[in-house]
C-alpha cells in the first residue's frame, strides 16, 4: 500500500474569544447549535482523523458551513488549531517556526482557490510566476517554468493578458498554472472549480484528472457537490457540521452510508455512472463461469449494462490493465446494486 | 437657581486666564528650548524648497513650460488637457502671476512629496496593526476639522515666520486623506487574494510590496489627488505666515479691497488645481485600466 502523506489527528477548531474553554464543552459533547447559542462559540471541526495516501486525491464533500475550508486551511496552517495535529512527511506543521512554514508553503504545497484569488495587476505569466517569485528563483528560470505550465493547462497565447480579460474558466486555469508552476508534492484545492458553469467544470475537472495520471500528487480536493466528489475523489470523507460523518472509497459510501446525512446526500446519484467493477467486485475463488463476460476494472457500470442485458452473461470476470483476471461478479449482486 | 440654568457654571475668568497662560508659557518654553534643533531638522527640506524655487523662477520661461507641458502630457496621457494648461499657463504669465505661480507649484510640489513620504507609510502601519489606527484616527479626524488657521499659532510658535513653518502648517492639513485612504486601501484588498500570497510563502515584506500596495494603488491616488486639492486651498492660508505665491496678492487683496487682483490671483489658484486634478486623476485611471484589459 501506498504512504500516508498527510496525517490529521484529533483535530479540533473552535472560533471564539475564548477557545480553549469553549474546547472542554466541545470534549463533553456540546453540539454546534448549543456551543454558539450558549457560550458565543463557533464550532469549526471536532475531532477530526484523516490519513491522505501519498498519490492520492482525497475529497472533502460537505455542505456549505460544514468547515470543509478550515479543514483545508490546517494542512498549511492558514488556520491555527484549537487542539490536535496536523503531519505532513512525519513532520508535524504545527511545530514549524515562521521560517520553516514558509518554507513548507513554498516548496511542498500549493493551493488553488474558489474565487481564484489572481493578482489584477498581473498578467496571466506573471501570476503563474507569483510563487516562483516568492522563492526568489531567477526570472529566466521562472519563466520558463511558467510558460510550460501555461501551456499544459490550455493557455498558450493569454499570456500578456490580465485575469479581468480572461472568462471564469481560463482564469482558474491560470490558478491551476501557478500551483503546478510552485511544483509541489501536495496540492490542496478549495471547491477550486464551483464557481464554474457546469460545462466548463467539466473541463477542469478532466484537466485535473488527465494531469494527475501524469503527476501523481497528493491532492485534497474540497467540493458540496456530490457527482464532482464521486468522480474526481479516490477516497471521500464527508463533512458535517465540523464533524466527519463517514470516509471512504467512493462505492462505499454510495453503498453503505452510515448515517442519514450521508444517505440523504446519496440517494439520488444515479449508480451505474460512478461505480466501477472494482469497486464491486468479489474475489476470484471458482465460482461457475460459464457464459461469463469479461469486463475492465476501471470501467463504470453504464459502460458494460447494455451489453450485461443484450447479452445475458451469467456472471462477469473483473481484468485489470495487464488483462490478468482479478475479480468476480454475480449478474444477481448487481442488479441488486442497481436497484436500491 | 436661575442664574445657576440662564448661566453655564463657567470657570472664573481668573482661572480661565491662568489656564491659557500657564498652557503658552510652556509651550514657548518648549519652543525656546527646542525651536532651533526642530527648524536644523527642516534645514535640508528648506534647501530643497529654495533650490526647487529658484530653479522655476531662475529658468527661461519657455523652457520650464515645455517641461510642465510634458509632464502633462505623461501624466494624462491627453492632448485636451496639455493644451489647456498651455492657454491657462499662458494668461499666467501675460497677467504678470508667473513668479508667483512658480512658488506656489514648488511649494505644492515639496508638500505633496513629504505628505506621500510620510503618509503612506503611516498609513501601512495603520492597516497592519488595530493598535496603530485606534491612536491614529482621532488624531486624523482633529487634523480634518480643526479649523486650518489654528494649525498657523503652534506653527508659527515654534518656528516663527517663514518657509518651513508655512510648509508644515501645508503638510499638517493635506495630509489625513493620503494616510486614511492609504490605510483604507490595504484593509480593502481581497482576503482570498491575500490569502493566496500566505499559502504561497510570502513574508510580510513580499506581501506588502507584491499584493497590497499594489492592490490599494488606485485607493492611494485618490488620496494623493485629495491631497494636492487640499494642499493648494492651504496655499492662501498659508500666505498669512509669509509663504510666498498666488496667496500673497490674494491676501494683499483682501485687506485692501482690490477685486481684481484678489479674483485673477484666485483665478490662477483655480487654473492649477484643474490642472492638477486632471493631470492625477487621469493618471490613477490609467493605473486601473491596464488591469482591465490586455497591455498595450
Ligand atoms: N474566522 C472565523 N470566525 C468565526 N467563524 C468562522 C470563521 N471561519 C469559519 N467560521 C465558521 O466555521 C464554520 C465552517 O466554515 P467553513 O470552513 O468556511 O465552511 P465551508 O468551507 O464548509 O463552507 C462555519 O459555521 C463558519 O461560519
Ligand atoms: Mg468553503
Amino acid at each position: 500500500m501506498s504512504e500516508i502523506k498527510i496525517q490529521i489527528k484529533n483535530l479540533y477548531k473552535i472560533f471564539g474569544k475564548n477557545p480553549e474553554s469553549a474546547l472542554e464543552q466541545v470534549k463533553d459533547g456540546v453540539n454546534k447549535d448549543e456551543l454558539l447559542e450558549k457560550h458565543n462559540h463557533v464550532l469549526g471541526l471536532k475531532d477530526i482523523n484523516l490519513d491522505i495516501k501519498e498519490k492520492s486525491i482525497q475529497v472533502v464533500m460537505g455542505l456549505s458551513g460544514s468547515g470543509k475550508s478550515t479543514l483545508i486551511r490546517h494542512i498549511n496552517r492558514l488556520i491555527e488549531p484549537t487542539d490536535g495535529s496536523v503531519v505532513v512527511d512525519g513532520e508535524d506543521v504545527l511545530k514549524m517556526n515562521d521560517e520553516n512554514l514558509r518554507n513548507f508553503r513554498r516548496t511542498k504545497t500549493a493551493m488553488v482557490f474558489q474565487r481564484f484569488a489572481l493578482l489584477p495587476h498581473k498578467t496571466v505569466l506573471e501570476n503563474t510566476m507569483f510563487g516562483l517569485h516568492i522563492q526568489n528563483i531567477d526570472e529566466k528560470d521562472a519563466n520558463t517554468r511558467a510558460r510550460r505550465w501555461i501551456d499544459r493547462v490550455g493557455l498558450s497565447g493569454y499570456e500578456e493578458k490580465y485575469p479581468q480579460h480572461l472568462s471564469g474558466g481560463m482564469q482558474q486555469r491560470v490558478g491551476l498554472a501557478r500551483a503546478l508552476t510552485n511544483d509541489g508534492e501536495i496540492l490542496l484545492m478549495d471547491e477550486a472549480f464551483s464557481a464554474l458553469d457546469p460545462l466548463i467544470r467539466k473541463d477542469m475537472q478532466d484537466i485535473l484528472l488527465e494531469l494527475q495520471d501524469e503527476l501523481h500528487k497528493t491532492v485534497v480536493f474540497i467540493t458540496h457537490d456530490l457527482d464532482e466528489a464521486l468522480k474526481i475523489g479516490d477516497r471521500i470523507a464527508i463533512l458535517k457540521d465540523g464533524i466527519m460523518d463517514q470516509e471512504g472509497i467512493p462505492a462505499d459510501i454510495l453503498l453503505s452510508p452510515k448515517t442519514q446525512y450521508v444517505k440523504d446526500f446519496v440517494e439520488d446519484v444515479n449508480r451505474a455512472r460512478v461505480i466501477k467493477a472494482k469497486h464491486i467486485m468479489s474475489k476470484l475463488n471458482g465460482q461457475d463461469r460459464d457464459n461469463a463476460m469479461f469486463v475492465d476494472q476501471d470501467d463504470f457500470i453504464d459502460r458494460f449494462i447494455d451489453k450485461v442485458i443484450s447479452d445475458k452473461p451469467n456472471c462477469l470476470i473483473i481484468k485489470n490493465k495487464n488483462n490478468d483476471e482479478i475479480g468476480y461478479l454475480s449478474t444477481k449482486r448487481l442488479s441488486e446494486i442497481l436497484k436500491r | 437657581m436661575e442664574d445657576f440654568l440662564s448661566e453655564f457654571p463657567e470657570l472664573s475668568r481668573e482661572t480661565l486666564r491662568f489656564i491659557k497662560k500657564g498652557f503658552d508659557a510652556s509651550y514657548r518654553a518648549f519652543s525656546r528650548e527646542y525651536g532651533d534643533a526642530i527648524e536644523a531638522v527642516f534645514d535640508p527640506v528648506l534647501y530643497f524648497l529654495v533650490w526647487f524655487e529658484k530653479l522655476l523662477q531662475n529658468s527661461p520661461w519657455p523652457i520650464v513650460l515645455i517641461c510642465f507641458l510634458a509632464v502633462i502630457y505623461f501624466g494624462s496621457r491627453k492632448i485636451s488637457v496639455t493644451i489647456g494648461s498651455l492657454f491657462a499657463f499662458l494668461l499666467i504669465g501675460i497677467f504678470g502671476m508667473w513668479e508667483d505661480t512658480m512658488s506656489t507649484v514648488s511649494i505644492i510640489g515639496v508638500c505633496t512629496m513629504l505628505s506621500i513620504g510620510i503618509g503612506i507609510p503611516v498609513g501601512v502601519l495603520m492597516a497592519k496593526s488595530e493598535r496603530a489606527q485606534r491612536i491614529c484616527t482621532p488624531i486624523l479626524d482633529v487634523m480634518q476639522t480643526m479649523p486650518s488657521f489654528v494649525y498657523l499659532i503652534p506653527v508659527v510658535m515654534l518656528l516663527g515666520i517663514g518657509k518651513i513653518p508655512g510648509l508644515l502648517a501645508v503638510v499638517i492639513y493635506a495630509i489625513p486623506p493620503i494616510i486614511r485612504l492609504t490605510n483604507l486601501g490595504i484593509r480593502e484588498v481581497d482576503r482570498e487574494v491575500l490569502e493566496a500570497a500566505d499559502a504561497f510563502g510570502a513574508n510580510p515584506r513580499q506581501k506588502l510590496f507584491q499584493v497590497q500596495l499594489p492592490l490599494a494603488l488606485p485607493t492611494i491616488f485618490a488620496g494623493i489627488n485629495q491631497t494636492i486639492m487640499m494642499a493648494l486651498a492651504m496655499v492662501v492660508i498659508a500666505s498669512m505666515i509669509g509663504v510666498k505665491g498666488l496667496g500673497q496678492p490674494v491676501l494683499k487683496a483682501i485687506t485692501n479691497q482690490y477685486f481684481a487682483m484678489g479674483l485673477f490671483n484666485g483665478l490662477a489658484i483655480v487654473a492649477l488645481a484643474i490642472i492638477f486634478d486632471r493631470v492625477s486623476q487621469s493618471f490613477g485611471h490609467r493605473i486601473q485600466q491596464h488591469r482591465s484589459g490586455s497591455r498595450e
